[in-house]
């Protein structure tokens, strides 16, 4: 924790050390990519990491994140074993790309044969193989202006995941990405940077689920653009169960064409500071938006969501449901933001943010914030903070079943909630098997 | 040896005197009646059965088959045999009617050394059981009790007791709020489970559960005291009388 003690000066040197290595090795890549980069660079030095005085971050103190100096994870060591990687397999997934410390490992990753129309692979081979095809969406979506992380990340581009579908194709089975943190003799940091592009009339469904192996001070900075065309049916997973020591700040934007539907599941177990940003634009007509996301935190664990959902057509429908389960010291955030354009005629946006604490210590921040500027439109927002019924918990136990049992069968409960709006498939069936092993620390802390 | 003695049984709740020395003994094959006034302690007693911790006990014991029961948990009680069947079942969304109660067998079967039951043996025991109580099994794989009307819900309690098998079944106004069609099924299963090896604690405002369900002996229970007991003609005569007649008291008559 020594390293903590280092000054903000001396963490901007390393950024700018970083930054100067980047663009040195990045000579041969596309002017475009080139100036997006120099430009958030220099909106990062601009701005620099926010405060608890700005309002998108009143919640969450990212001081531990500005001062400390890390450096970019560069990986001396060799790749982990494949053996290492067996425990995160992704059962029932069409593919899962590897990527060690936000690096495309092919000797890692297992892409069997995909339908006809599904490109996955590394970006940073995408860039390189066919500029013309990511260029059209790459850094146009994220709002580097707004959030400093998204500057950073974008200025930081290296490699990531990217998907996709041909339009009309249907990718019945997950695709899976599979972030992996090593452990590092300093601070390391990744800026994983993934491209999803579902185009009309296409089906798929993403998991991006971000790991480590080992400890250490680490920072975890990804964005992720997904694009889903007019009529594209997408399911997004984030997961986050990297160590506790780890930080994580992610930001998902999501463009949606007409009649587009996309939900983003978010599921939040591991990390210390974890900031999740998950903000759809519903660009085109008609098209449906559900924002589903479980946050568990125990120890001092710190989950910070961010949801910003913009209407900016008319007749679109978005759901915004959130559950939080706390316990021991931790603190949760729910900030629920609710934009409707003026041409959004015939919005209907729901938010709903339900929240369990599990002991006196844990804190729950929910926040909605809706701002309307179109006359016709239905929006509701609700939120509810709460601990075990005790009469639920008298009538289990009367059945027979203890008390540690009737307690995690509770929280599974009210977890479901979040599952049951999950398609049934082999993604749901992942995320199911890690609330419940979630639960066991949860509830037995 | 009894089932069930209650010694001079005192409790309190919130620092007040709720039950002042109730004694009563059950031995296995019997049915037995508590009829009281609103207020009487009734409930408090079937709840101090199930063990609930928000009662004190300040004196007094009670022996389940020669154990302590006080030194159990809730949970303990269940797995030794008791049931309580609730004046108001909890709703528990997010958890399957039958996965619960398959939760529930299994975790009492595991306390008596038993095999857990896999879900395709559970099913033909659940289908019997809801024959048995004119169920639907659609209610089954709903949340326990959510959205069940009352009748439902009164009903769901004798399922899990038929599912259970209990030594003592415990049943707490289970009478209040059904109409008559369903008191007759809620009583049918019932006396379906009267068995040489159970006995059942109807516990009850009204006698009017008492023409279906007969019981062997009938207690009257007035402000914390049992002040009579006697044969199933008892309730008959309560119910003519009212309970103001059995105060034994100087304290002012409390009515039906």
């Amino acid at each position: 924790m020594e390293t903590l003690v280092a000054t903000a000066s001396e963490a901007l040197r390393n950024y700018e050390e970083g930054f100067g290595g980047i663009a040195k090795a990045a000579g041969r890549e596309p002017a475009w990519l080139r100036k997006l980069r120099e430009e958030c660079f220099a909106r990062f030095h601009e701005k620099s990491f926010p405060t608890t005085r700005d309002e998108d971050w009143r919640f969450t103190n990212v001081a531990a994140i500005a001062r400390t100096p890390f450096l970019l994870a560069r990986n001396g060591h060799a790749l982990p074993a494949r053996a290492a990687i067996e425990p995160y397999r992704v059962a029932g997934a069409a593919c899962q790309l590897v990527f060690v410390d936000g690096r495309f490992a092919l000797e890692l990753s297992s892409i069997g044969k995909l339908p006809a129309g599904v490109k996955v692979g590394s970006l940073a081979a995408e860039i390189a193989a066919d500029p013309a095809a990511i260029e059209p969406h790459l850094g146009r979506y994220l709002n580097v202006e707004r959030d400093v992380f998204c500057a950073l990340n974008t200025a930081f581009i290296e490699d990531g995941g990217y998907v996709h579908i041909a339009k009309g194709v249907v990718a019945e089975e997950p695709i899976c990405l599979l972030f992996v943190s090593l452990e590092h003799e300093a601070p390391a940091m990744t800026h994983p940077r993934n491209l999803i592009v579902a185009e009309e009339n296409s089906q798929a469904t993403v998991i991006e689920d971000y790991v480590s192996l080992g400890g250490g001070a680490a920072l975890s900075n990804t964005a992720t653009e997904l694009v889903a065309g007019d009529h594209a049916v997408v399911s997004h997973y984030m997961i986050e169960r990297e160590h506790e020591s780890a930080f994580n700040i992610s930001t998902l934007r999501i463009q949606q064409g007409r009649g587009a539907d996309v939900a983003s599941h978010s599921l939040l177990v591991g990390g210390a500071l974890v900031r999740n940003n998950v903000h759809p634009v519903l660009a085109g007509e008609g098209g449906e938006c559900l924002v589903n996301g479980l946050f568990m935190g125990g120890g001092r664990q710190h989950l910070d969501n961010y949801m910003l959902v913009e209407h900016a057509s008319p007749r679109c429908g978005s759901r915004q449901f959130y559950n939080g389960i706390l316990g021991g010291r931790s603190h949760g955030v729910f900030h629920g933001r609710i934009i409707v354009h003026k041409d959004a005629q015939k919005t209907d946006a729901k938010q709903t943010n339900r929240n369990l604490l599990l002991s006196d210590s844990a804190q729950i921040d929910t926040k909605p914030q809706l701002e309307i500027y179109a006359d016709d439109v239905k929006c509701t927002h609700g939120a509810t903070i709460g601990q075990i019924e005790e009469n639920a918990l008298f009538y289990l136990r009367s059945r027979g079943i203890d008390e540690s049992s009737a307690r995690r069968l509770l929280l599974l409960a009210f977890a479901s909630e979040c599952l049951d709006r999950m398609k049934p498939g082999p993604a749901r069936a992942h995320a199911e098997g890690l609330i419940r092993r979630d639960l066991e620390r949860i509830a037995g802390a | 040896m009894s089932l069930l003695q209650i010694k001079n049984l005192h409790v309190q709740v919130a620092g007040r005197e709720i039950l002042k020395g109730i004694d009563l003994e059950m031995d296995a094959g019997e049915v037995h009646s508590i009829m009281g006034p609103n207020g009487s302690g009734k409930s408090t007693l079937a709840q101090v059965l199930a063990r609930r911790e928000t009662y004190e006990v300040t004196g007094g014991e009670i022996l389940f088959q020669g154990k302590d029961l006080l030194a159990m948990k809730a949970e303990e009680a269940a797995c030794e045999g008791l049931f309580l069947a609730f004046q108001y079942p909890v709703e528990i969304p997010g958890i399957s009617n039958a996965y619960f109660l398959r939760s529930a067998l299994n975790a009492i079967r595991k306390y008596r050394g038993q095999e857990e039951m896999d879900a395709m043996d559970f099913l033909p025991k659940m289908r019997e059981s809801l024959k048995l109580l004119d169920m639907d099994e659609a209610l089954m794989n709903r949340s326990v009790n959510e959205a069940f009307s009352g009748g439902e819900k009164k009903r769901n309690e004798i399922l899990q007791m038929a599912v259970l098998e209990p030594k003592l079944a415990i049943l707490d106004e289970t009478d209040s709020g059904l109409d008559i069609d369903a008191l007759r099924i809620v009583a049918q299963g019932v006396n379906a489970m009267r068995s040489p090896e159970r006995a059942i604690l109807v516990v009850t405002h009204y006698q009017r559960l008492l023409n279906y369900i007969v019981p062997d002996r009938v207690h009257v229970l007035v402000d914390g005291r049992i002040v009579r007991s006697g044969g199933p003609e008892l309730a008959l005569e309560l119910e003519e009388k009212g309970y103001t007649t059995m105060e034994t008291g100087t304290r002012s008559a409390i009515s039906v």
